[in-house]
């Protein structure tokens, strides 16, 4: 995946999430929390999500690496080289 | 080969159903147990004589818009992915706490208490009101405070009618014990009921079960109906999955069960069921009953959505022990005083007023008949001092004793509210074991789903599941 795909990746998992949410103008580097209301619940589910759709478990001690679109890219990257985007 | 899942949720009432759809969401393969024949549990509903019966609905409570995301129901709806707009939600026309000489007005408008506190409480409004905010501010999970909440009510308002009034319907709503509750339930009531306040799902409980019902489908779960639980297997402190009435053997890592603390422990055998014959059973329990009227209530002139009464100086909430029913304090319920609800052709009254299941247990046949029929008369001829009278126009009604409620739901002395202390961790003592529901602290049907919804997901996120269900 590329990290354009990551993102899109992220991106759909916060619609299926939180479908009221406007994904599209979501900025790179700026905290998720601080663009559009997700709470620890909601993070638990960005979680569980990763690992449905990607195989890819996440400890809680690296929860803190998804708190932003680019943080979410660096951190998966490397576990997500080799898969592709799941359609949603 | 016994059957394998990821998760077992032992219950298919709305704590149940909101932490089976949770568990399917991650991905974990989910089976859902239910008893009797039917879903919803202490929500559950039937048909008598032609005519459709909510068990348990009065009110959904904390009501509140989908913008409001943080409150509780529009943040477990979404929790659940199904549309807070779904439920189709009609709010309350306005409550009334009754007492001898004064009564207090509320509604979904937290202003209209406080104006009514300000206007027959003067001295205490300033009071009123510093509690208030502070209430505004604080979230719904308070760990730390005092036990008692009417003490402390008292030392901050300072007026004891005003205590007992404040307290009568979120007593009700309810409380597990007699007369008072905890600060840290005190606050989850006070912002459910007068911040946040009572809505109706248009068409009662049916529809809102057929939403959870559904998606838990949708999202892959399973429910199965008729299918009992009978012990709970577990070795060396972990659970090992279920044995069903039938025999059938059920294996998973995981099983969240609704049916109440101590009734789970039995189900584990062995020390566990031991002990349960010691832990301290639920005293708050209840005669209600459902009436239909030969036209609708509002024609009739009833026109508030739920009425608390006391016919008492001192608010009373207790077990009516040592007799089977006191009217003197009660709940009355308008189904058709809710917003937006289809116009029915015979209009419904319900009534809710304290009990002790121990009477029940002793009275057979005719006695106990007897018995019922009295609470009944007693509920409406309470209702007819502050409402009208009701009696002339009944054309069918179900009544229900503690012991109903048992059969129905298995719950030990017909003890809805649950155990007097909560098990606020979900832990049972055995790994993978955990306690959902009215005793892990959570009360009503939001409430139960928050709680239910919560655990799964805390629990999924631990769990490192199988391939997920598609």
């Amino acid at each position: 995946m590329t990290n354009e795909d990551i993102v899109q990746a992220i991106k759909d998992i916060i619609i299926t999430i939180a479908p009221d949410e406007e994904v599209a103008g979501l900025k790179l580097d700026v905290s998720l929390r601080d663009q559009i209301e997700l709470d620890s619940m909601d993070f638990l589910d960005i979680v569980m999500e990763l690992r449905k759709r990607y195989g890819v478990n996440v400890p809680e001690e690296d929860y803190k690496e998804l708190a932003s679109l680019q943080s979410c890219v660096d951190y998966l990257a490397p576990h997500l080289a080799d898969k592709e985007l799941v359609a949603h | 080969m016994d059957e394998r899942a990821d998760a077992i949720v032992i219950g298919a009432g709305p704590a149940g159903l909101a932490a089976g759809i949770r568990l399917a969401q991650a991905g974990l393969s989910t089976i859902v147990l239910e008893r009797h024949w039917l879903w919803g549990g202490l929500n559950s509903f039937y048909k008598l004589g032609g005519r459709n019966y909510d068990v348990g609905l009065h009110a959904l409570t904390n009501a509140a818009p989908k913008s409001a995301r943080k409150l509780p129901l529009p943040r477990v709806m979404r929790q659940l992915r199904i549309p807070l707009e779904a439920l189709e939600l009609g709010e309350q026309l306005g409550s009334r706490t009754v007492f001898p000489s004064v009564s207090l007005d509320f509604s979904n408008d937290f202003d209209e208490l406080a104006s009514q506190v300000r206007t027959k409480f003067p001295a205490c409004a300033e009071a009123f009101d510093e509690l208030a905010r502070e209430l505004a501010l604080s979230p719904h999970g308070v760990e730390e405070g005092p036990a008692s909440t009417r003490t402390e009510l008292l030392r901050r308002l300072g007026d004891e009618l005003l205590v007992d009034m404040l307290m009568h319907p979120l007593l009700w709503y309810g409380s597990p014990t007699a007369h008072d509750v905890s600060w840290s339930l005190f606050v989850v009531l006070w912002k459910s009921i007068y911040e946040e306040g009572f809505a109706r799902p248009r068409g009662g409980v049916r529809p809102l079960l057929k939403l959870l019902t559904g998606r838990l489908r949708e999202v892959g779960g399973t429910l199965r109906l008729k299918s009992g639980v009978q012990r709970v297997l577990h070795e060396d402190g972990r659970t090992q999955g279920v044995l069903l009435d039938d025999g059938t053997v059920l294996r998973a890592p995981l099983v969240l069960s609704s049916a109440g603390y101590v009734e789970t422990l039995r189900m584990l055998g062995g020390t566990f069921a031991e002990r349960a014959a010691t832990e301290p059973v639920g005293t708050m329990t209840f005669v209600e009953s459902c009436s239909h009227l030969g036209q609708s209530a509002p024609s009739l002139g009833f026109d508030k959505t739920i009425t608390f009464w006391n016919h008492s100086e001192r608010g009373i909430y207790a077990p009516s022990t040592p007799a089977p029913f006191d009217a003197r304090s009660g709940v009355l319920c308008i189904p058709e005083n809710y917003r937006s609800q289809d116009p029915e052709p015979e209009g419904v009254l319900r009534t809710t007023v304290l009990s002790n299941a121990a009477v029940w247990e002793d009275l057979e046949g005719e006695a106990y008949g007897a018995q019922k029929e009295a609470a009944y008369q007693a509920s409406l001829a309470a209702v007819s001092t502050f409402a009208p009278d009701p009696r002339p126009h009944v054309i069918a009604r179900d009544v229900f004793t503690p012991r109903t409620i048992t059969h129905f739901t298995s719950k030990r002395a017909g003890a809805v509210y649950g155990i007097p202390h909560k098990v606020d961790d979900a832990a049972s003592g055995v790994q993978g074991l955990h306690i959902i529901g009215t005793d892990n602290g959570f009360l009503g049907i939001v409430g139960a789903m928050v709680g239910g919804a919560g655990v799964a997901a805390f629990v999924a996120a631990g769990a490192q599941g199988q391939e997920a269900t598609p």
